[in-house]
């Protein structure tokens, strides 16, 4: 054929020219990945930015100063600070007439609207300040309390003075009263000290994420215990000890299958087997736990498997050369080899169960919740839920208490992606 | 092995056996327009420190009314809400499951139509508001799909603004209350060529109900503030949703008057705003007594549901005085709910 021989200047050029043409290549490549994770960057920026400065006031609210007379016979009749005691004990009025003193409301009407400015958690404080030392019974001291969600809204400019009072959810007289407690220089803007300790409540202003979040450790505790022991040994049955057969091949299809189910149906199969067949409560972190077990479980024993293929043949063929038995290379060689692959899985999956919602509407865990739960038994909510039942709450200081609650909810992840990334880190072992 | 498999399954169940005990919370599940008022009431009975705080679930009407009449136990809820009455099939289904029941009313909600503040007020009457949002109207004596395009085809009257009307889902109780009251009852009822033309095609009012899904209705998500910011965004558009929504929102959102009404507090408790409803909690007779606080929690409302307590405030409409008495007598006699109640 018509083989032209180049001469070795020309071939010297056309090379030259490949090269050039193939470093722009290069370069255009590098250029679109810049682009890309700076694209990346970007949207992860704008989601920050908008969720922080969303929810950073949410940490924050309004409250006002007022001297509280402690005095033992109105607030603890019965002289024994138990619970039923200061629940009979009239503490909301004394907080009243300390409000009353300073803002002089007339008439009936006017000291229900002044009433009304102050949160109606204000009997539970005092009952928890006396609780704890009892001392102050006698003495006269300075108390901070949150203001209602409407007048904290009206004092960060939510709610407008100029709108027409009928058309604002705040009347004029209470404006007034509001406006000569802030001469006084009674009202302060501070960290909030609901959001973190307070449980869910009616009131936004007295809401807080301590219940959802201790829900939240609960049901998680209880899906590690659970999926963790579960997935592993699963993962180490199928790929060291079940011989590679139909049943194990049809096995491993159905893990696979099980992973990509979702997730609502693992609630439907909860309310069925714990609920109907067991009789267990309703609500209670223990069956949230165990339905999210079963949700978690394909991805640690996917994970756990991917791990354990991964440790050489030869460490295992070292050990047995050296005449140890099967258990002894399981247990001292290749899961200890394999750990930092499994935990990584298993925290993926634990960060993926701490995000769910739908698995829990079925077992009755997405619900209004006001007691910490103390136990897996007691009824108890988780975070994603409290999220979600607060986007849907009509007034108005619940927007930022939702990204308040979002800000710590994505805390909780990047902690939990952190600690992943240390183990592997750790752990992890080359060869 | 297999001794081992026998062993672990035993303890296992012994486990989660000894695991179901007696409850000592109630919990309620039902109706999200409940719900609000539900957790203000649970929220003061957990206060008293002798009960814990009752357990309040969502998810809709149809879950609260079904799950009550689940059967007798404590793995099952003890107080259903809803807002709409029971039907007589769901008292069957109680009936069926040996569930006595007492119904409770608490208070009434108005559906409003509401826009932006931004946009004009919408004043229509019910039977145009069905017109035009119900998915088929009769037009020459015929049931075709629904063509109106913009609310000044409807009626000239009306602006010469496209219809884009943001409501709830099928699940929710608001909008088959809506589609109730405006579609069937409002418009198929009353408009004569509908009537007409009903019953030459031989079908029943009910028929109406459906909404339009040709994108006049948009479902917007069982949450109404989804609804409120996106009329803040969208000036023309309007939204459904229950009273309590406008009444928080009541500085950028104005209420549609409909037949003449505008949707206020007074409107609505004076019975003159039509499109409202009752709202109702249905109470197990069996788990009374076993699972501690219902009679208190019970008692509670009628401590908060005068026209200045806490759930007017949180947007309930209270009831006249005396149907406060009748039911407030309801929650120490507990009548049984039968069927004939319900006609």
């Amino acid at each position: 054929m018509n083989n032209k021989i180049i001469s070795p200047s020309d071939a010297l050029d056309i090379v030259k020219k490949s090269i050039v043409k193939r470093r722009s290549r290069d370069n255009r490549l590098k250029l679109f990945g810049r682009i890309a994770i700076g694209l990346a960057v970007c949207f992860l920026l704008t989601l920050f930015y908008s969720i922080f400065t969303k929810g950073y006031p949410g940490f924050f609210q309004y409250y006002v100063t007022l001297d509280i007379k402690f005095d033992r016979e109105r607030i603890d009749p019965k002289g024994d600070l138990s619970d039923n005691s200061l629940f009979d004990g009239e503490a909301s009025k004394i907080v009243n007439e300390s409000l009353y003193s300073i803002i002089q409301p007339k008439g009936r009407k006017e000291r229900k609207i002044a009433k009304k400015i102050v949160s109606s958690g204000k009997d539970v404080r005092i009952a928890k300040m006396v609780k704890n030392n009892p001392s102050l019974f006698g003495t006269t001291a300075i108390v901070k309390f949150a203001l209602d969600d409407d007048v904290d809204s009206f004092l960060r400019g939510y709610i407008k003075r100029e709108t027409p009072e009928n058309e604002r959810r705040i009347s004029d007289k209470a404006i007034q009263f509001i406006d000569k407690l802030n001469e006084e220089g009674r009202i302060s803007y501070e960290f909030s000290d609901y959001i973190l300790s307070g449980s869910a409540s009616g009131n936004p202003e007295m809401a807080g994420i301590k219940g959802a979040f201790i829900g939240s450790m609960l049901t998680l505790s209880v899906c590690l215990l659970i999926a963790f022991p579960l997935g592993v040994a699963t993962a180490v049955y199928l790929e060291e000890i079940a011989k590679k057969n139909r049943i194990t091949e049809f096995i491993e299809v159905n893990i696979n299958n099980l992973a990509a189910v979702p997730s609502v149906v693992f609630g439907i199969m909860g309310l069925a087997i714990f609920i109907s067949i067991f009789g267990m409560p309703r609500s209670i972190p223990l069956v949230g736990g165990m339905v999210l077990a079963l949700m978690t479980l394909p991805t640690i024993i996917i994970s756990s498997r991917a791990a354990i293929r991964a440790v050489p043949p030869s460490v295992r063929d070292a050990a047995y050369g050296i005449g140890a038995s099967k258990i002894q290379v399981i247990f001292h060689h290749v899961i200890p080899l394999a750990m930092p692959g499994m935990l990584t899985g298993t925290i993926i999956g634990m960060a993926q169960a701490l995000g769910e919602t739908a698995p829990l509407l079925m077992i009755g865990m997405v619900a209004f919740i006001v007691d910490v739960p103390n136990s897996v038994l007691d009824p108890g909510t988780v975070l994603p839920v409290q999220i979600f039942m607060w986007a849907d709450f009509a007034e108005r200081m619940f927007i930022q208490k939702t990204s308040a609650a979002i800000i710590v909810l994505l805390g909780f992840l990047i902690s939990m992606n952190a600690l992943a990334v240390y183990l592997r880190k750790k752990l992890e072992r080359r060869w | 092995m297999k001794k081992m498999i026998i062993l672990t399954s035993v303890i296992s169940s012994l486990v989660l056996t000894t695991v179901a005990q007696a409850r000592d919370s109630i919990s309620i599940a039902g109706s999200s327009t409940v719900l609000p008022f539900a957790r203000i009431i649970a929220e003061q009975l957990g206060k008293n420190p002798n009960f814990k705080t009752p357990v309040v679930e969502s998810g809709g009407s149809s879950v609260g009314k079904k799950g009550v009449c689940d059967g007798v136990g404590t793995k099952f809820i003890d107080i259903g809400n809803a807002s709409s009455r029971m039907k007589v099939k769901e008292l069957e289904y109680c009936e069926k499951n040996g569930v006595k029941l007492t119904e409770i009313k608490v208070g009434y909600d108005g559906i409003v139509v509401a826009n932006s503040k931004k946009g004009k007020v919408l004043n229509i009457s019910k039977s145009d508001l069905g017109k035009a949002l119900t998915a088929k109207v009769a037009i020459k004596g015929k049931l075709v799909d629904n063509p109106y395009k913009k609310w000044s085809d409807v009626n000239p009257s009306l602006p010469n603004v496209e219809i884009r009307v943001y409501g709830p889902p099928t699940t929710s109780g608001t909008r088959a209350s809506f589609a109730e009251m405006v579609n069937e009852k409002g418009y198929c009822k009353k408009d004569a060529d509908a009537k007409a033309a009903l019953k030459a095609a031989g079908m029943k009012a009910k028929k109406c109900r459906a909404m339009r899904t040709d994108g006049a209705f948009i479902e917007a998500g069982e949450q109404d503030n989804l609804i409120v910011q996106k009329l803040n965004e969208d000036t023309l558009a309007y939204g459904i949703f229950g009273f309590s929504y406008l009444d928080q929102n009541s500085d950028t959102l104005q209420g549609a008057v409909i037949s003449k009404t505008a949707p206020t507090f007074e409107n609505i408790a004076g019975n003159n705003y039509s499109v409202s409803r009752a709202l109702y909690y249905y109470v197990k007779h069996q788990h009374i007594g076993v699972v501690p606080g219902v009679k208190e929690y019970m008692a509670e409302w009628t401590k908060h549901w005068s026209n200045d307590g806490a759930l007017s405030d949180a947007g309930m409409i209270p009831m006249p005085k005396s149907e406060r008495d009748k039911f407030k007598l309801a929650m120490t006699n507990l009548p049984v709910l039968k069927a004939a109640d319900l006609k």
